[in-house]
């Protein structure tokens, strides 16, 4: 192991014996991992594994308590991202380190102009200009950042890091926010980091992915190494297993579903966005999926029926009724739910305690008089974190101190509690792991059960087609596609649809 | 195990939340040992000590003289003396509550009648005058005066009450200030909105009630026309901010120049004094020894956390203080909301402007000057975050006596007043870094 057979070279990171501890909370416990030069390490877990602090020491946020880390066989001390930047280390997390006002190219230089207080704009723009054409990708060079999309800002992070002179790129699920196109992009200039010798860390919830790119997996599971091997000598049973430590048969949980009437209609919904008015229904008992690429109006869809943008058009009936929808609150009090994509912004107040988060749609039920009942609250929330298997060590901790996968359960057990007719989740699954993947689609199984009615958008395929009773799917605010027969239907199928 | 786990989290928060108290209490102390002195008895149980003392080394038979300033306090003690000595059998030759010269006239008349001064009943201050040696058969060691005790000054009641007494207009307004930070706001018009409220009631008072011949219901009404229009000035905040998204400082801060130009033009910049003694309850009586604003305070302050940390309202603001798009997606009316947070923030401006009115006996646009910043750095002392989302009530309370406690003990061990403003521009630093500090921990 410390030496490549191939080469006789140190490998290109070593970290050994790495231990830390949280108040509470043992992260991570003896873990050793070492990358080569030009290899892609795929890095799994479980939420709450200790991928996060694994990364968050390679980038110098965080130090271990035990442990080194040697970086082409020289002890290294990551105390700061300078120093990560200096051992050749680029770190690109979820959330991007840019200035969204500033361009692609000042925010490469950015804390490292050279021109004494001036900025040298011509030999900025040449050099990222360069560093670009060797990615191969086209990015505009003059937009803000933040009016890129997120692919082309995940490319900005790379090409930073490379500025860098990185040796090794970590890459927090990068392909969380990307289409399937933007993914074999991505790939694309991960196998050119390789063939320039550059290692890559890469983790990803997605298994399809780690079999296409990775050479080695590593999985982290209570914050111990489960262990690492070839990715060739590896299936993805086998590998889910590492990650769960239990087995698990399917995917996606068996049911049947005895579909009914339809309970909401919607006729012409129109969005500034929108070219043309929607139509659509969605069944009692029934799942219907919503797909395609980013910016193809799926969340603006989900928006407009719970009220939260403004409609310039059409109508919204449920169960024959007419709902004149406003607000959240009104779509809320009309028996509609929408669980959104992203729980940091909208989903979870996360200052704020599991028990508060949950009561929050509540209140008019678990009150009386303008008073919280509160023991009626934290009965009800415990019960459900029983239910939905929250890992939480009392209902007054504070949702932001929770893994990911735990925050989407608090989320979904704040609108169970609602009891709502008609549910949208806005990517359900979204960096959460596998384990609690196959909770939530057994839920939604339920609630269908139940009579509701659910909308689920999504931008995996596999979860669409596993899911859904019939799917929808849009390209640029119209609706290009329905898909009756899901049984039958292939991803290739709905790429079709969503790129026309 | 789950439970101390629960336990243990509970004493934490409350630290958390509440750890302030600590450091006002070691202020306390500090403040308590650095103005250690000799106390004087005063008032009227001072008198009947005096009295006890008389009535024990002469026994009866004996004639006293009574010597007090014309004070409230003296003259308490000079009737409480006289009182006591009478029912122990001790005849009282004479009274006085005056100055030296009174004194003389007093002992001339008396032993112009051939009477005998056996024992004068002193207090500290007259038993010092000259005037006893002037009569060789007086002299000043026949004065008797209450025994002197070791007290600090900080700690003695009348003082306490002082602090509590001037902390209450800030705390008051504190409470607004609380709920407008909790989410996410600021309101730099309360200072201004006191001028407002105490121009516009005083001249309700004047121009419609009849002055200082003023019924009681038209100053109540008074009152309430002064809290509606800045009620009124805070549903106006809250609608620019909610309606037209202009950020909280900008709309507070305009609104702190058009009430105060509003304060200015109503009064003609000049004070209101025309007001009758039913204004002057509220902020200058007592209740039970206790000063009317205090008791207000202590009630508002009862209520307003019982509001925030029971009520939907509180939970409400501490959520959309925490993350407003989250609590609109999660049904929480965030607009009406906000409004109702502004207009009862200018409501509580309003009514620590009719309290400092009624202290002061006067309506007066230069009233509430630079309030805004005092009444924020007591809700930040206290451990709210500017952020939004955090902060409690009653550390709110703590914080304003923090820094009243600093001023008052300032005061007491005789800081440079140029010295004092430094030091509580450094109190509100420190406050804030430890509490930042305790945080990351």
């Amino acid at each position: 192991m410390a030496r490549s057979a191939l080469t006789g070279k140190p490998p290109l990171l070593e970290m050994h014996g790495i231990d830390k501890s949280y108040p509470g909370v043992r992260a991570l416990d003896g873990v050793s991992l070492s990358v080569q030069h030009g290899e892609v390490v795929a890095l799994l877990g479980e939420n709450g594994a200790g991928k996060s602090t694994l990364i968050k020491m390679l980038g110098g946020a965080h130090q271990p308590d035990r442990g080194n880390i040697r970086v082409a066989g020289e002890e290294v001390n990551i105390d700061s991202p300078a120093a990560a930047r200096l051992a050749g280390i680029g770190v690109i997390f979820q959330e991007f380190n840019l200035v969204p006002e500033l361009a692609p190219w000042e925010n490469i230089f950015l804390g490292r102009e050279t021109g004494f207080g001036f900025v040298r704009r011509e030999t900025e723009r040449w050099r990222a200009a360069q560093l670009f054409q060797q990615t191969g990708v086209d990015v505009p060079m003059d937009v803000p950042c933040g009016q890129l999309s997120v692919a082309q800002q995940q490319i900005v992070e790379i090409v930073k890091a490379l500025s860098q002179n990185a040796r090794l790129i970590v890459m927090d699920e990068p392909s969380a926010a990307l289409t399937t196109q933007e993914v074999a992009c991505l790939f694309d200039i991960i196998r050119d980091l390789k063939r320039r010798n550059i290692g890559v860390i890469y983790i990803s919830h997605r298994m399809d992915e780690i079999f296409q790119i990775s050479d080695r997996v590593a999985v982290l599971r209570d914050g111990q190494l489960v262990g690492t091997a070839p990715t060739g000598e590896l299936d993805r049973k086998r590998l889910i297993e590492m990650m769960v430590g239990r087995n698990i048969e399917e995917e996606f949980p068996e049911t049947t579903r005895q579909l009914g009437p339809a309970r909401l209609v919607v006729r012409g919904l129109k969005h500034a966005k929108f070219p043309v008015g929607l139509d659509f229904e969605v069944r009692r008992g029934e799942v219907l999926g919503v797909t395609g690429l980013i910016g193809a109006g799926r969340t603006e869809l989900a928006r407009l029926i719970f009220g939260a943008d403004h409609l310039v058009g059409g109508s919204v009936t449920l169960d024959g009724t007419p709902l004149d929808i406003r607000s959240p609150r009104d779509a809320i009090l009309a028996g509609i739910c929408l669980l959104t994509e992203d729980r940091k912004q909208q989903g979870l107040i996360m200052g704020a305690s599991i028990c508060e988060n949950f009561g929050l749609p509540n209140l008019s039920e678990l009150s009386y008089g303008g008073f919280v009942r509160g023991r009626q609250e934290r009965v009800a929330c415990d019960s459900y974190a029983k239910r939905l298997n929250i890992k939480m060590s009392h209902s007054q901790q504070l949702v932001g101190n929770l893994s990911g996968g735990n925050q989407q359960k608090v989320v979904l057990a704040k609108w169970l509690q609602r009891n709502a007719e008609v549910v949208i989740f806005d990517e359900p699954t979204r960096g959460v792991d596998v384990g609690s993947k196959y909770e939530i689609y057994a839920l939604i199984n339920e609630l269908a059960k139940q009579g509701k009615a659910i909308i689920m958008i999504s931008s995996e395929l596999p979860e669409i087609l596993g899911m859904s009773d019939r799917i929808l799917v849009m390209h640029e605010g119209r609706i290009t596609g329905t898909i009756q027969d899901t049984a039958a239907a292939t991803q290739e199928q709905i790429m079709e649809f969503a790129a026309q | 195990m789950e439970n101390r786990n629960a336990s243990g989290s509970v004493v934490n928060q409350f630290l958390s939340d509440y750890g302030m108290l600590a450091v006002l209490l070691v202020l306390g102390a500090l403040f308590a040992t650095l103005t250690i002195k000799e106390q004087h008895p005063t008032g009227a149980s001072a008198g009947r000590q005096v009295a006890q003392m008389i009535a024990q080394r002469q026994g009866e038979n004996t004639q006293v003289l009574i010597v007090a300033r014309d004070t409230r306090e003296d003259r308490a003690f000079a009737r409480a003396a006289a009182k006591e000595l009478q029912a122990l059998g001790i005849r009282v030759l004479a009274v006085v509550n005056g100055v030296p010269n009174d004194v003389r006239a007093a002992i001339e008349k008396i032993t112009a009648g051939r009477q005998q001064i056996d024992a004068i009943v002193a207090n500290d201050v007259t038993a010092k005058w000259s005037v006893y040696d002037r009569f060789p058969s007086v002299g000043s060691d026949k004065c008797v005066k209450p025994r002197p005790y070791i007290w600090p000054d900080f700690l003695k009641m009348s003082n306490l009450l002082g602090v509590a007494n001037q902390t209450a207009i800030y705390a008051i307004i504190a409470i607004g200030m609380t709920m407008v930070i909790v989410s996410a706001g600021i309101d730099l018009s309360v200072g201004s909105l006191v001028a407002l409220a105490s121009v516009v009631s005083a001249l309700c008072i004047r121009d419609w009630g009849g002055g200082a011949d003023a019924g009681i219901t038209m100053v109540v009404l008074g009152c309430a026309a002064g809290i509606a229009v800045c009620a009124a000035a805070g549903t106006f905040n809250g609608l620019m901010i909610t309606v037209f998204g202009i950020p909280p400082f900008i709309v507070s801060l305009s609104m702190m120049m058009i009430a105060s130009g509003l304060a200015f033009r109503l009064s003609d910049g000049r004070s209101i004094s025309e007001l009758p003694p039913s204004f002057l309850w509220l902020g200058g009586s007592q209740t039970l020894g206790v000063p009317n604003p205090v008791w207000l305070m202590l009630v508002l302050y009862s209520v307003a956390h019982i509001v925030m940390s029971r009520m939907v309202f509180g939970r409400y603001v501490y959520a959309i203080g925490g993350n407003k798009e989250a609590a609109r997606l999660s049904g929480v009316p965030v607009k009406r909301m906000l409004m109702a947070v502004y207009t009862i923030c200018g409501a509580l401006a309003g009514l620590g402007g009719i309290v400092l009115s009624s202290q002061l006996a006067a309506g007066d646009p230069k009233f509430g000057l630079m309030y805004e910043l005092e009444v924020i750095a007591a809700v930040v002392v206290g451990g709210a975050s500017l952020m939004g989302g955090r902060g409690k009530v009653f550390g709110t309370l703590i914080g304003a006596f923090i820094i009243a406690v600093i001023k008052n003990g300032m005061n007491l061990t005789n800081v440079d007043p140029f010295n004092q403003r430094i030091v509580l521009g450094a109190v509100l630093l420190a406050a804030v870094l430890l509490d930042m500090l305790r945080r990351r921990r």
